[in-house]
């Protein structure tokens, strides 16, 4: 029996893990628990508000100079659609690719890569900072999107813009989707991009367009852009949520 | 009960004749002194605090875990040179082993730091251990919920401590040490009074002593000021608003670094604070946390 007393150390330790092992999985299932998720989620509108209020709509991201730039731009998500539809644009670089503007629209849009490229155009060199903790520098160049949304007329009731993608990042899935709110659509370094560091936008990181949107985090830049509609609401899209990633738990402002 | 000297400088003297009596346990016959060391809302904000740091620390090592690896500049990915990584790699049999590497070295951390054990016992290739990230398992999304809702629980906890400690001049009184305290042979005699374990005694142990009072100033004027604004700079759309914070740090990834860099100075002050409280008597050292009343024994009295 001796040899089966606890001294005061093992208990304090034995009693330490249990306690530590017990919070823990406390937390995995408060996790799990829907009403305490939003009461997590809640932060959000308060890192959404705060930010609107302390930075100027127009406040620009950092630009840097081409001495700045990353060796390689990494690339995420979906590094090649490899579907049978976007394999077929790909053949031909992209000369039936066709982007559409619609929705909540007075002239609804259907543009050629080409078109695009003959608008005015804005290049940039911006940090790029996925939502995991890694940042690469690279220059961009495209069409402002707030000249597109001109050129559409977008009706007054008009509260988001949606972006629908080529890729799917899981079998099964709906293609990949995204979601920003009117102030970054007007936000001057909000563009469409075709273009990376001077060459056409590669495979990897989204051909033939992709949308940028620099006071955000990666999982917004939408890659594989075919279609732009105008919303009033996010409800019926997808999973409601605004985006492939929200759905999955991410928030949707993704300033922080 | 003449016998006893009761010195109070807050509270009713029949609460402090009850708890004298509780306390007194075995040692009815010998003297103490009650001391009241914190007011209620000390109290509440410490417990609050302590309950966000550790959640905040926890899920920001599951958020560091989605990229086990730092940088310094503006810039920093797989293909950049990192400062700082957790990692894996493969043994002569085929094993995964767990590693650090820091600059050019690489340290074996096999069943703590990139190689450790899950909830079922199987190994798992992770950066921290499941036992030290929320949730658990990994799940960026959920990590970063608990980050920032306890963030913001911190910060306006903080802002709360900060406003009362200077309005009621607790920092001043409690906090800032005194002329004689800062001479470095005090600081010198403390030192090597803290390694040989023997704590203060008379008036020296009515009042924080000079380490004591370094290290809270520390953790409260460098690096929780420090933390706030390295992770703010993470942030894309704060950027925006405040690039020279970006410049302050020299980038967005030395940030992320000294942002972890002063999450782990945290865990080190946790652990000794911790070893404190243990080595000088946890029951009486938590209690004085909670109700405010610290029991100082006859033999530390004089």
């Amino acid at each position: 029996m001796t040899g089966r007393v606890l001294t005061r150390r093992q208990m304090l330790l034995r009693g330490s893990t249990g306690l530590g092992g017990l919070l823990l999985g406390g937390c995995d299932r408060l996790s799990e628990s829907p009403s305490f998720r939003r009461i997590l989620e809640s932060a959000e509108s308060l890192s959404y508000h705060s930010q609107r209020l302390l930075v100027g709509r127009h406040a620009l991201a950092r630009e840097f100079k081409q001495s700045d730039l990353s060796p390689v731009f990494r690339s995420n998500g979906t590094s090649a659609p490899d579907t049978p539809e976007y394999n077929q644009l790909l053949v031909d670089e992209f000369r039936q690719w066709r982007l559409k503007i619609n929705g909540l629209v007075m002239r609804p849009l259907d543009l050629s890569l080409n078109d695009l490229r003959l608008m005015p155009a804005r290049t940039q060199i911006t940090r790029h900072d996925c939502v995991e903790g890694w940042s690469a520098i690279g220059q961009w160049t495209g069409v402002p999107l707030s000249a597109l949304l001109k050129m559409a007329g977008m009706r007054s009731a008009t509260r988001y813009i949606v972006f629908y993608c080529a890729d799917t990042l899981e079998t099964g899935a709906d293609h990949y989707y995204e979601s920003i709110d009117l102030v970054d659509a007007f936000h001057p370094q909000t563009i469409l991009a075709y273009d990376l560091n001077g060459k056409p936008l590669p495979v990897a990181n989204g051909a033939p367009l992709r949308l940028r949107v620099e006071r955000q985090l990666g999982y917004k830049h939408a890659k594989y852009v075919m279609r732009i509609e105008a919303v009033q609401h996010l409800g019926h899209i997808g999973g409601g949520k605004g985006g492939f990633w929200e759905d999955r738990g991410y928030e949707w402002y993704a300033g922080v | 009960m003449d016998s006893r000297r009761i010195r109070v400088s807050a509270g009713s003297i029949d609460q402090i004749h009850a708890q004298f009596i509780l306390i007194g346990g075995s040692e009815m016959m010998s003297k103490f002194e009650v001391i009241c060391r914190h007011t209620l809302a000390t109290s509440v904000l410490h417990w609050v605090n302590a309950l966000c740091v550790f959640l905040v620390l926890m899920s920001g090592l599951q958020i560091f875990n989605a990229h086990p690896r730092l940088y310094w500049g503006k810039y920093g990915a797989n293909t950049d040179r990192a400062v700082l990584g957790i990692t894996q790699r493969d043994s002569s049999d085929g094993q995964a082993l767990g590693v650090v590497r820091i600059g050019n070295h690489e340290l074996p951390t096999t069943g703590f730091l990139g190689v450790s054990r899950d909830g079922a016992g199987n190994p798992v290739e992770r950066a921290f251990p499941s036992w030290l990230t929320i949730p658990s398992y990994q799940d960026l999304a959920t990590g970063r919920r608990w980050h920032f809702f306890f963030a913001w629980l911190l910060v306006f906890n903080s802002a709360l401590y900060f406003a009362i400690s200077f309005f009621m001049r607790h920092v001043q009184r409690d906090l800032l040490p005194t002329q004689e305290q800062l001479a470095p042979t005090h600081i010198l005699r403390e030192f090597w009074n803290h390694l040989k374990l023997r704590f203060p005694k008379g008036d020296a142990a009515r009042r924080y002593n000079s380490l004591q009072k370094l290290a809270y100033l520390a953790i409260l004027f460098v690096l929780a000021p420090m933390i706030l604004a390295t992770g703010l700079t993470m942030s894309p759309g704060f950027d925006a608003g405040f690039p020279w914070l970006v410049t302050l740090f020299g980038g967005r990834q030395s940030a992320r670094t000294l942002h972890f860099i002063c999450a782990m100075a945290v865990v080190l002050f946790i652990v000794v604070h911790l070893a404190m409280v243990v080595l000088a008597g946890p029951v009486n050292e938590i209690r004085s946390m909670i109700t405010g009343r610290y029991i100082l024994p006859s033999s530390r009295m004089k």
